[in-house]
């Protein structure tokens, strides 16, 4: 199915980078800028606000990731410029000027002392313009070694573990072949396989770095849990769908990362990669939260298998659901871009699964929209490490 | 038809992948990863993606699927059983 020849359609940015999306998006530092950047791409089409419920006194490594990631956003090359828009100038220029290091155009405005009449026209008028100059960008032919491919599964079942989870396994392992740059995570979802993924590490000191993130959430687990998690993890859906334990549910998990890819580095939440290969990043396992993290990281397209059904999308990265429950294909289908199930019933075997969704992957950087963009499902949910001051 | 399929020989469990398994129903499985097809007589209605025990598991006793442990038996399981919540929990938190 592909190759080292094989090539996409996407936009080659300022900074080199490829994106598969040209969104112009208006992006709030903090809860109150919402309203007024809403109102912004309300007024000029084509562009899409990121409304979020947070940046007011965060403080310390949870205020850092709070910028990590909207400044990853911003970056991400499915993003042609951007809009920030915050309460208060000096927040606004650091989202905003770490932006611009990526070579695109970004405006910022702050409310402060102007209000929001005076802000949403000025930042209207700059949206407008942008979004012009960005409607003329064209595709042009990449490697697919520059598409950057995440993954996160997610109401998952046990046919996520034999079925849709192995199936982005089998398409990690021939992109992992060609040279593209992967990413999985799922911190607290690896629980009863660790030890898996610490002997898939490339090295001693990748293999050290993994483990003590993954017991860094582990401690924050044990510090906070009231019970063993049933419910919360696996959740009561996973419960519905006949995932028994927090056990079960990993060893499904980790079938993501096939079987030839090495770790070969780890990334704390929302950082960028440093070079090609297959990455961990510490992260939650909330479908929305570690999409965003992923995006935040500069990845493009993401993969996301499902058993029960999960329904979750992004505003700025195309999100591919991968299913291979009969049951859930037949009842949830317009959310289904990939159907496996007949790998259930020896219809089709692993290695044509993998194909299937790599063909869907290449369709959708090339422009086709997911079943999730076509729904309207732009979730965008940061990840909190603790309260606000 | 293949009604249920197993990860890999040693497994404890297999995976229903049909609607519909009612007690008492012989039941056809597919071992993935040998690729071979075993036979089972299921004891309980069973729902799609739910487990069935290969074998009958004692309180204590560690469950297998893919090879690897995912939990203990808290309640005594016959083979052809509905193996989940009722009788098997997490090692861990």
């Amino acid at each position: 199915m592909i190759n080292k020849e094989t090539t996409f359609l996407g936009y080659r940015r300022e900074n080199g980078r490829v994106g598969v999306r040209n969104h112009v998006i208006i992006l709030p530092v903090d809860d109150i800028s919402n309203a007024a950047s809403e109102a912004v791409a309300n007024n000029i089409k084509g562009t899409m606000a990121l409304p979020h419920p947070y940046g007011r006194l965060q403080f310390g490594a949870d205020l850092e990731l709070h910028f990590r990631t909207l400044i990853g956003t911003g970056s991400n090359p499915n993003v042609a410029a951007v809009v920030v828009i915050g309460i208060e100038p000096a927040w606004t220029k650091l989202v905003a000027d770490g932006i611009a290091k990526t070579g695109k155009p970004v405006q910022s405005f702050s409310i402060s002392q102007n209000g929001d009449h005076e802000t949403i026209m000025k930042a209207s008028k700059a949206a407008r313009e942008l979004v012009q100059w960005a409607s003329e960008k064209q595709r042009e032919v990449c490697p697919i070694s520059e598409l950057w491919v995440s993954t996160k599964c997610g109401e998952s079942d046990t046919t996520s573990g034999c079925g849709a989870n192995p199936t982005v396994g089998n398409a990690f392992d021939k992109l992992y072949g060609v040279g593209s740059t992967l990413v999985f995570g799922e911190t607290s979802e690896l629980t009863g396989g660790e030890h898996l993924v610490a002997e898939r590490c490339r090295t001693p000191e990748v293999k050290e770095k993994f483990m003590e993130l993954f017991n860094r959430y582990q401690e924050m687990i044990n510090r906070h849990k009231t019970s063993d998690l049933s419910d919360s993890q696996p959740t009561k859906g996973n419960i519905a769908g006949g995932l028994t334990t927090i056990e079960e549910k990993a060893l499904g998990n980790i079938q993501k990362i096939g079987k030839k890819c090495v770790v070969d580095g780890v990334l704390d939440y929302a950082e960028t990669p440093t070079g090609p290969g297959l990455w961990f990043m510490q992260s939650s396992s909330a479908a929305a939260e570690m999409v965003t993290l992923c995006a935040a990281a500069g990845y493009v397209v993401h993969f996301f298998p499902t058993g029960q059904g999960n329904i979750v999308g992004n505003p700025i990265v195309p999100v591919i659901k991968i299913c291979a429950n009969p049951r859930t294909v037949r009842t949830m289908g317009e959310h289904v871009d990939v159907d496996t199930s007949g790998l259930l019933q020896r219809e089709m075997n692993m290695d044509g699964a993998g194909d299937q969704l790599l063909e869907c992957m290449l369709r959708t950087a090339n422009g086709r929209l997911t079943a999730a963009e076509a729904l309207g499902h732009r979730e965008f949910v940061l990840t909190r490490l603790y309260e606000s001051a | 038809m293949i009604h249920f399929v197993v990860h890999e020989d040693g497994d404890s469990v297999g995976t229903i992948v049909v609607e519909g398994v009612k007690a008492g129903q012989a039941l056809t499985g597919w071992v993935m990863e040998q690729d071979r097809m075993i036979e089972v007589k299921t004891q309980s209605d069973i729902p799609i993606g739910h487990k069935i025990a290969l074998q009958a598991l004692k309180v204590g006793d560690t469950v297998m699927k893919y090879g690897v442990d995912i939990g203990k038996v808290v309640a005594p399981i016959n083979a052809g059983e509905h193996l989940h919540v009722q009788n098997v929990k997490t090692k861990r938190w």
